[in-house]
């Protein structure tokens, strides 16, 4: 049987293009080839490699949910060449796609506990595919909270369905941006603040959390005190990426390499892992 | 396996012309102070006394490869839109390297357990693998740098080679270890060579005999990472690095890459070219964030790489080969066996963890 070629991309079009904030922009594609879009299977978590031809690639997390078949949706944050690149493309543009790559939440062993998810900024993409994903199969889970924060109101990405968000009674959400803002209806403070007041019980239940750094470190912190331990905590790792397939030696942790050992690790695991964040 | 062949020295550059009708033969020849793997060609003499400066690593890792082209056009039917077309380039031929030496070949060892995995096989360097061939030369007299007998290695290790020739009085002794090795010995130049195996073995035992005793190095992964977050321990090890990065391009074993585009007008290519972890950039994220920000943290990436992460998950198997080159190309004389022996004899200090 021949081989696949792990390095030669998938051709698809952007078919919609959003404008999430000043510097995130959403795009929705799907593969030129209906017979690759149709076979194509991915868990929530995983992530895809961008191709700008003559630019490069960079990684991003597949956010939409795998129970919404019609079109992969990413969310890429202005920071560099490829991603500024990416920002100049519009509906009807080529992109190579080489996905799915990396591990991804382990959402059956998740079954029939409580969820928070606790997403600072960009960090909400990667928990997005799965919060969709729950929601898709609600019976499965038990009571669903969301900590969703931002600088401000106008780098929340996902406005459009933030409302929704808010009214479904199945899902308790939380908004929170870190200082005040003229006409901002929901709350003010720093995510691990915020996230000590509602105060999530930890019994039976499970923080899914991702975001910048700092915001992680402070976070850890806050569900330690609201009596999370390490198994219950499940976050995602970002590395420099480039084979996505573990031949590359970019994106090792000692012996582990984020692009197929994770990026998904629960916070126990990333305690095993040599001190290399 | 067929029989041992012997080639009389003075038929050698005959028998590599012979194989270069149908191959592209690469064989050891001096360019300036440093024997590098060229292109054989019968004009030129051929530099085999001791292992060569760079192993032949390109023959199946060339320092820059294509991967895909890609091509640009208009689309007929809206010209505003620019439609994409990638295509794979596949390595085509077939290459024989004469004058390889053991802990070369075994460096293609570490590789394939990396490039040849199951579910992600690299099938740019699989097409390479297979159809290059290694006449790897035994070692006569390890050099002071050479440690491969610290490494399950030996002058004489085979692993990874088709076939194996021993030099003896006027002429070599051509010992297949592999199909494509015996496909090579069919020349009408070899006669059977049953008759100096004897020769061969002490050849072989000869050489180890140059070689010190070996330190144990069981203890060497679990001893790099107890030292993992001792910075003022990586921090005196690197303190003259130039993070020149010449210890992993020189590196048999050493397999990470990049992956860039190029394009002029319509048409680019993606190349991967070797990269190496001992570069700052290699780990510098869009952010600025680097979660190895000094040499410090890069060198004990390279040593652990090699002596504690690798091995752990590829059954214990450590990923230098001891060629020795990373020592005799440092331009401030870092020495990775001194390293090794640091760690593994680092005792903690008391009271601390
Ligand atoms: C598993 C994973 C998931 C990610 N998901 C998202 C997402 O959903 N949305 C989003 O906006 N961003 C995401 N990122 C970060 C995103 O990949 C980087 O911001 C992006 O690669 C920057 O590329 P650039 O060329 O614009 O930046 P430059 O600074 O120009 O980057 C140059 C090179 O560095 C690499 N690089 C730089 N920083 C990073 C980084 N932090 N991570 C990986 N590679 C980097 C790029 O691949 C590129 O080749 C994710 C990263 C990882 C590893
Ligand atoms: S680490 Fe040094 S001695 Fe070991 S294989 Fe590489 S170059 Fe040779
Ligand atoms: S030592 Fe560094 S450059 Fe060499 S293979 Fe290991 S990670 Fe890659
Ligand atoms: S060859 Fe020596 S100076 Fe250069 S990067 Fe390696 S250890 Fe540092
Ligand atoms: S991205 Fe290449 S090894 Fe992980």
């Amino acid at each position: 049987m021949k081989d696949k070629n792990h390095y030669l991309p998938e051709m698809a079009t952007i078919n919609e293009v959003i404008q999430e904030t000043h510097n995130i922009m959403t795009f929705r594609v799907t593969f030129n080839d209906p017979q690759v879009m149709e076979n194509f299977t991915f868990q929530p978590g995983q992530v895809g490699q961008l191709s700008s031809f003559g630019t490069g690639e960079a990684t991003f997390v597949i956010n939409s949910p795998p129970t919404r078949k019609d079109y992969l949706q990413f969310s890429v944050m202005r920071t560099g060449e490829v991603t500024s690149k990416l920002h100049s493309l519009s509906e009807g543009d080529q992109i190579g796609v080489r996905a799915p790559l990396g591990n991804f939440f382990p959402y059956e062993d998740m079954k029939g506990k409580d969820i928070v998810f606790i997403g600072g900024g960009i960090g909400m993409a990667p928990l997005r595919p799965l919060m969709l994903y729950m929601l898709d199969n609600r019976k499965d889970y038990g009571k669903i909270t969301l900590l969703y924060g931002a600088r401000s109101p106008v780098d929340m990405a996902f406005n459009y369905e933030l409302q929704s968000w808010l009214e479904r009674e199945d899902l308790e959400t939380h908004l929170t941006i870190d200082a005040k803002y003229e006409g901002w209806q929901h709350t003010v403070g720093l995510i691990p603040n915020v996230l000590l007041d509602i105060a999530p019980s930890s019994e039976n239940c499970v923080a899914v959390t991702c975001g910048p750094p700092i915001m992680i470190k402070f976070t850890l912190q806050a569900l330690e005190k609201l009596g999370f331990k390490d198994e219950q905590i499940v976050t995602t790792l970002e590395k420099r990426m480039k084979c996505g397939v573990g031949i590359c030696g970019r994106c090792n942790i000692g012996s582990s390499y984020v692009c197929m050992d994770g990026p998904v690790f629960t916070a126990a695991q990333l305690k095993e892992l040599p001190n290399e964040l | 396996m067929d029989p041992v062949k012997y080639l009389k020295s003075a038929d050698l550059m005959s028998w590599l012309e012979e194989l270069a009708r149908e191959n592209k033969v690469f064989a050891p020849r001096y360019e300036g102070d440093a024997v590098i793997f060229a292109p054989f060609d019968p004009k030129q003499e051929i530099s085999i006394k001791h292992a060569a400066t760079m192993p032949p690593k390109k023959t199946v890792f060339p320092q820059s490869e294509k991967l895909v082209d890609f091509t640009y056009s208009k689309d007929p039917e809206n010209l505003s839109r620019i439609l994409i077309e990638a295509k794979e380039i596949l390595p085509k031929g077939t290459t024989v390297v004469f004058g390889s030496r053991p802990c070369d070949v075994r460096g293609f060892t570490m590789f394939d357990r990396v490039y040849l995995a199951e579910k992600t096989t690299d099938v740019y360097y699989k097409a390479r693998r297979e159809n290059t061939s290694f006449i790897t030369l035994a070692c006569e007299k390890p050099e002071t740098t050479c440690f491969c007998h610290w490494v399950d290695s030996s002058p004489s290790d085979a692993s990874g080679s088709d076939v194996l020739a021993t030099p003896i009085e006027d002429g070599y002794v051509l010992e297949p270890f592999s199909e494509k090795g015996q496909k090579l010995l069919t020349s009408s130049l070899l006669e059977n060579g049953e008759r100096w195996i004897l020769e061969v073995k002490d050849v072989h035992e000869n050489a180890a005999g140059f070689l010190a005793n070996a330190p144990d190095l069981s203890q060497a992964p679990q001893k790099l990472l107890d030292v993992f977050d001792n910075m003022e321990f990586w921090e005196n090890a690197a303190a003259k690095c130039l993070s020149c990065g010449a210890c992993t391009y020189l590196c048999p074993s050493c397999y990470c890459f990049n992956i860039t585009d190029e394009t002029t007008g319509m048409k680019g290519t993606r190349f991967r070219s070797w990269d190496n972890c001992m570069s700052a950039q290699f780990t510098m994220e869009a952010s600025g964030h680097n979660p190895r920000p000094t040499k410090a943290h890069r060198l004990k990436n390279r040593v652990g790489h090699k002596f504690s992460y690798y091995p752990a998950i590829h059954d214990g198997v450590i990923s230098c080969c001891g060629c020795g080159r990373c020592i005799k190309s440092c331009p401030v004389g870092i020495d990775i066996r001194e390293i090794v022996q640091e760690a593994i004899n680092h005792e903690p200090a008391i009271g601390k963890e």
